[in-house]
């Protein structure tokens, strides 16, 4: 008997991407709170690494890496593999992660007081165990392995977001917590139902079982709204708001630009690999009218909004909005090759350029916090003035987020739009026109502000060291500069799709 | 179904269905967290009630008993009090802070949560 997975050189750097975090984060409870940011910054310097690595040997092989841990062969095993996808995002998070790190070495940095205290222990310990708990969810084949891996994101989050203490960020927390909880259990459920009609917990020998019975209908329908409320896509987004905006900066960027993308690639891995056509296509139309409403009604919540990071926690649930609009764009479930499709390439591209925007715009937002001393939106005026470099990145994040040219955003709309028009998928063009406007209303109004001239000039409560600003800028100008490299993803998102082993029995 | 074809593991499915729905009501209709914190237990018993009645259909060759899904549930009752134990820390923090036990103000009266 051939094995179902094959190890392929280069698959152990996906086990040193997972482990690497963790070993991180149990050096730092050993070696106590004084060493602790030592520690995250040579780890976040090693995960780049391993990350430009396993990108190298992806293009080099020109195939997905695998590797089987203990050489244990599924089902009884597990598997890591990782396709171009999944390389991505591995990048994107390290990519996020570094920056984050850096900015919350400058912000932690700010107070000599709390620079090693227990707020910011906690935070490089937690900020690790989210990485470990992404990099899994990004390469693991297992379902049970990945159930796993959204709990460890879950717990890694939820202490992220009351980091202050505080009573109402507590309350968001809690209700963070409930709507996860709930979201893993219906997961765990379908999981639980996948093994009892196939023996097998591996996305891969699911996928090549010759027949699907109403096991497979049922455990779709748990696991992927389940998953809805972990991705607080619309109507399920009501803890996002709260708990994003009441995060310290620096948590708040990596909440906003990675964690929810977990659950949204983990639905796409469902629909994409694992669902029949036929039940493929109803999902991906039902996914993309929650998608659509997504878009329309929290950008409309945007604009209203009072507080900065408010309306940039609204955003973020519209951006993740157009994340489900791809399914039928990409004609997932009609029995084409999704990932050859334009709007698959437009998905990804929507997926990084806004990762690196809203973290760009979410530290952004906590300069102004931590300068002015609040962030309510109507008595920002001028804060360009004082802050020109901060009023710059949230400018060019906002270009990114509204799809103007040049930008990652612009290219991952403008190839979204032109699918919807291609495929006549009218209703779906009409809703990105609208969410780019919308956004566009919600961003000038903050550039607004920004540009506005005081009656009295604003004061900065303390000075802004240049380093802490530059790091924002440095992700916005990368999300934007994607825009000049729009062929580049093409390629590399093609790899080990389809997956050889389903095509050739 | 007759009554010949309720097996064991079929009994235990249906408990495990019963103890979700038991599980699930109680968590969509008490704004009291502690309450919804029961709740999500006995959404996660029924859970890996059914895993039980898995591992045993899944056995029905010769061995007495499938192992993963049992050691799924071992891992899941691991992974289901973690998440206990953090949930009544923050509820404890939370009522400490706010002297409330639910997502309400204190002085609002009590409403359901959606």
């Amino acid at each position: 008997m051939t094995p179902t997975y094959a190890a392929t050189s280069g698959g152990l750097l996906l086990v040193l991407a997972v482990m690497l975090p963790a070993a991180a984060a149990l050096a730092m409870l050993v070696l106590g709170p004084r060493h602790t940011r030592r520690v995250a910054l040579i780890a976040l310097a090693l995960g780049l690494v391993v990350a430009l690595a396993t990108g190298l040997q992806l293009v080099r092989s020109g195939t997905a890496l695998i590797y089987v841990i203990g050489n244990w062969q599924p089902p009884l095993g597990i598997a890591l593999r990782a396709d171009g996808l999944s390389v991505m995002m591995l990048a994107v998070t390290a990519v996020v992660m570094a920056a984050t790190g850096l900015f919350a070495r400058e912000l932690f940095g700010l107070d000599l007081a709390t620079s090693d205290g227990r707020l910011a222990t906690s935070f490089w310990i937690l900020l690790m165990g989210l990485w470990s708990g992404l990099n899994l969810v990004f390469v693991s084949q297992d379902l049970f392995n990945l159930y796993v891996a959204l709990e460890l994101l879950t717990f890694a989050a939820v202490p992220l977001v009351c980091l202050d203490g505080r009573g109402e960020t507590m309350a968001a927390a809690l209700r963070y917590l409930m709507f996860a909880l709930l979201g893993s259990m219906f997961y765990l459920l379908g999981a639980g139902l996948l093994y009892g009609a196939y023996g097998t917990l591996d996305i891969r020998l699911i996928a090549s079982a010759g027949q699907h019975g109403p096991a497979m209908a049922i455990a779709l329908a748990l696991m992927i709204p389940g998953l809805l409320a972990k991705a607080a896509l619309f109507p399920l987004h009501l803890w996002l708001p709260p708990a994003h905006a009441g995060a310290p900066a620096a948590a708040s960027a990596v909440l906003s630009a990675l964690v929810i993308k977990a659950p949204v690639f983990l639905i796409l891995r469902l629909v994409v690999d694992i669902a029949p056509p036929g039940a493929a296509a109803v999902a991906g139309q039902v996914l993309a009218v929650l998608g659509a409403a997504s878009i329309l009604f929290c950008s409309v919540m945007a604009l209203r909004q009072e507080r900065l990071k408010l309306m940039i926690a609204y955003s973020t649930v519209a951006q993740i909005g157009y994340l489900f609009i791809v399914f039928p764009l990409a004609g997932v479930g009609d029995g084409t090759a999704p990932w050859g499709t334009i709007a698959w390439t437009g998905g990804a591209l929507q997926l990084t350029s806004h990762a690196l925007a809203k973290a760009a715009m979410f530290m952004a937002a906590g300069i102004v916090a931590e300068a002015i001393g609040h962030d309510r939106i109507r008595d920002l005026g001028g804060f360009g003035r004082v802050l020109p470099l901060t009023a710059t990145t949230f400018g060019l994040a906002g270009l990114s987020l509204m799809g103007i040219p040049p930008s990652g955003g612009f290219i991952a709309k403008c190839l979204l739009l032109t699918a919807a028009a291609i495929g006549g998928h009218l209703w779906l063009a009409l809703t990105i026109l609208a969410g780019g406007l919308l956004a566009g209303g919600y961003v000038f109004r903050v550039m607004d502000r920004a540009l506005a001239t005081p009656a009295q000039p604003l004061l900065l409560r303390k000075p802004i060291p240049l380093r802490l600003e530059l790091i924002p800028l440095v992700l916005a100008v990368l999300a934007v500069g994607l825009g000049f490299l729009p062929l580049a993803p093409f390629g590399l998102l093609q790899i080990g799709r389809p997956d050889i082993a389903l095509v050739s029995p | 179904m007759s009554a010949m074809a309720l097996t064991s593991a079929s009994l235990f499915g249906l408990c495990g269905a019963a103890l979700v729905g038991i599980g699930l009501f109680c968590i969509v209709s008490h704004p009291d967290l502690l309450r919804r914190i029961i709740g999500f237990n006995i959404l996660g018993a029924g859970i890996f009630l059914v895993f039980g009645a898995v591992a045993r259909r899944g056995a029905a060759m010769e061995l007495g008993g499938d192992p993963v899904p049992q050691a799924m549930v071992i891992t899941g009752i691991v992974v289901a009090f973690a998440a206990t134990a953090l949930a009544i820390a923050l509820l404890r923090r939370l009522a400490s802070l706010t002297g409330s036990a639910t997502f309400e103000a204190p002085a609002a009266p009590p409403r359901s949560e959606p």
